[in-house]
């Protein structure tokens, strides 16, 4: 198990090298010259060229590539070109506002997805299932946007309970993380209902109904933990998925998370601080899935004696 | 009802209730089973034995399963009548069930100690360690080391699994033990000792028996009595003895011939002509007369009932009702 853990962050390496590598080829390659940004359209070309040679903007790009590699290595991002200050910092300084949105959201989808899901298996077809099935299709086809403005539309302006916007105590947050919630309750509601259907009709479940196991234990004991391991993938990849696609949400609640400064950084070209976002993304998605794959092994021994190999 | 009477099935029926039709999957039949006796159920795939089985644990899914009509009488007791929790007390405990398939029919999250002990813990009044120490006796008791009991299935062979399967069945000292095709999905020689040890411990625990198999050697081994099942009827039942030395029915007949012979020099296997017929589409009067080689048109009108030619041998055929005259020779 350790050693499979071992592997897993030692592969995190070059997962991290290909992701940099896209990023920053795709930045030094998008029109707009990061040293014009910096002083802005007016400065006289001379000034621009100086700043270009003291960044090394004019080395080949190889090098320059190299050089953000090594100085990453030590820990040191740069400095944004916008605000001057050090990314990292700034990404810390956000990135516990998005994580606290994204378990939220999260907590939400699964504690609505699951039982929704388990209930619309075992009454498949009633009326209860269609019910849960057109809200779950409901939830996938919302944009989130949309649905978050109809909710601050319906609980803020209309019945002023919750506030609209920004980042005020813990009522503020239930509307964000209600609308990023909400695609991903649907997602696994259908994952957890199909995943329970096939688990419910294995020959261990009759095995269990054979020897007079009540039907509620036969669900929730039996079946449940059978039936959990595809409905983990989905929401181990949702969380990760949350956690660097709630731009939109924060962009509408005006949230002060780490996709917002993203999106800002990219439409400003501020490389150090798109390249240390995508970085602090792309580290946490990937121990996001490796916990999914660690906690596989609890739910599933045979996953776990695999790990041991 | 005598004492020694366990189980006893009269006119049952069960349908599958499918939108392509209605599946005729049992039809009216009547088992009779004392106390310790074992029965084998012996007919080809879709004959409706598990179906069978399973309408007597009272776990034929619904939908699209439905008992139709019948009684199983248990122990003096119709349990078509009793409520759904009295019969979740009686699986398990007084009727319990080994399924075909091993590889399938263990939990693969659940320790086999856990499943094992599940079942004690359920109808006997234990705790969980007791439990669980009962379960490790029942796990020695099958042939396998207790110290295995914190191990999951798939760390088990298929042989070791149904063992498992069989302590889980026989834990709880069942009356009766229902084993659906217990060795079909073994190989030949682990068949042979899950057998053995499912007869020492029918023996040593004086349980009745209802065993499902296609294979009349095991059923030559086992069984005090047999009855054989085509589509969805007993059309012969008799003591051991009674069929395999003066089979009767025609299918019966075909069943015997068509395993070959070592004495006999023979190039090509003697199966039944035909197929079974489809169950969603019966045939109508005698339901094997279509392969039938004494078949007639009376045959296709008119359903058998059946005759008692000798004691305890019953047999459906017109031609013991004497309607259709033929000389049947195996």
């Amino acid at each position: 198990m350790h050693k499979y853990i071992f592997k897993r962050l030692l592969l995190l390496i070059p997962v991290l090298l290909g992701v940099t590598f896209i990023v920053f080829t795709i930045m030094s390659f998008t029109p707009g010259d990061p040293a014009q940004l910096i002083l802005g359209e007016s400065a006289p070309p001379e000034k621009v060229e100086e700043l270009r040679a003291e960044m090394g903007l004019d080395d080949p790009f190889l090098v320059q590539y190299f050089r953000f590699v090594g100085n990453a290595l030590r820990g040191d991002f740069g400095r944004s070109y916008r605000t001057k200050r050090e990314v990292f910092a700034e990404i810390f300084a956000r990135f516990p506002n998005t994580l606290i949105l994204t378990i939220v959201a999260i907590a939400i989808a699964v504690a609505i997805g699951i039982p929704v899901g388990i209930i619309s298996a075992t009454k498949q077809y009633s009326l209860m299932d269609s019910i849960s099935m057109v809200g779950a299709l409901l939830g996938v086809s919302m944009p989130n946007f949309w649905l978050g403005l109809m909710l601050i539309l319906a609980f803020s302006v209309g019945l002023g309970w919750l506030p609209f916007a920004g980042f005020e105590g813990a009522s503020s947050i239930i509307l964000p993380a209600i609308t990023l919630g909400t695609g991903a309750a649907a997602i696994i509601t259908r994952m957890t209902r199909s995943s329970m259907l096939e688990v419910i009709r294995q020959d261990y479940i009759r095995t269990a109904r054979a020897k007079g196991v009540a039907e509620k234990k036969v669900v929730n004991k039996h079946a449940l933990k059978n039936a959990l391991i595809p409905v983990i993938t989905v929401v181990g990849l949702q969380f990760g998925y949350l956690l660097g696609g709630a731009v939109l949400t924060e962009t509408v609640f005006s949230w002060p998370g780490v996709g917002r400064l993203l999106v800002e950084a990219i439409k400003q070209k501020d490389t150090p601080t798109v390249l240390a976002s995508v970085v602090f993304m792309a580290t946490t998605f990937s121990f996001v899935n490796l916990l999914v794959d660690i906690l596989y092994a609890y739910v599933d021994p045979r996953i776990k004696s695999q790990y041991s190999k | 009802m005598s004492k020694k009477e366990l189980l006893n099935i009269e006119n049952l029926a069960i349908n599958y209730i499918t939108d392509d039709g209605t599946v005729k999957a049992v039809n009216g039949i009547d088992i009779k089973l004392d106390k310790g006796e074992t029965l084998g159920l012996v007919g080809e795939t879709g004959a409706g034995k598990t179906t069978t089985a399973l309408g007597i644990m009272r776990l034929v899914p619904n939908p699209p399963g439905k008992i139709i009509e019948g009684k199983i009488e248990f122990e003096g007791r119709d349990l078509l009548e009793v409520e759904e929790e009295e019969m979740r007390m009686i699986r398990g405990n007084k009727i319990s069930m080994i399924f075909q398939d091993p590889m399938t029919s263990l939990n693969p999250v659940m320790t086999v100690g856990e499943q094992i002990s599940e079942v004690i813990e359920i109808h006997q009044d234990l705790n969980r360690q007791d439990a669980m120490k009962k379960a490790e006796e029942m796990l020695e008791l099958v042939g396998i080391s207790k110290t295995r009991s914190n191990n999951y299935p798939h760390q088990f062979s298929g042989g070791m699994k149904q063992r498992v399967i069989i302590a889980i069945s026989l834990a709880c000292n069942p009356q009766l033990l229902i084993a659906d095709e217990p060795t079909t999905a073994l190989d030949v020689t682990i068949q042979a000792q899950v057998l053995d040890l499912m007869n020492d411990l029918k023996e040593e625990f004086h349980t009745a028996m209802i065993l499902i198999t296609h294979d009349l050697g095991v059923v030559s081994e086992v069984c005090d009595k047999v009855a054989i099942m085509y589509a969805g009827e007993i059309i012969e039942s008799a003591t051991l003895k009674q069929l395999f030395e003066n089979p009767k029915h025609p299918y019966t007949l075909g069943l015997f011939g068509s395993i070959p012979n070592l004495e006999e020099e023979s190039h090509r296997l003697k199966p039944i002509k035909g197929l079974m017929p489809d169950p969603t589409n019966l045939p109508t009067g005698c339901k094997f007369h279509p392969r039938c080689p004494y078949g007639t048109d009376l045959c296709s009108k008119q359903h058998p009932k059946a005759i008692e030619i000798e004691e305890g041998h019953r047999v459906k055929c017109l031609i013991y009702e004497g309607l259709v005259d033929a000389e049947v020779k195996k």
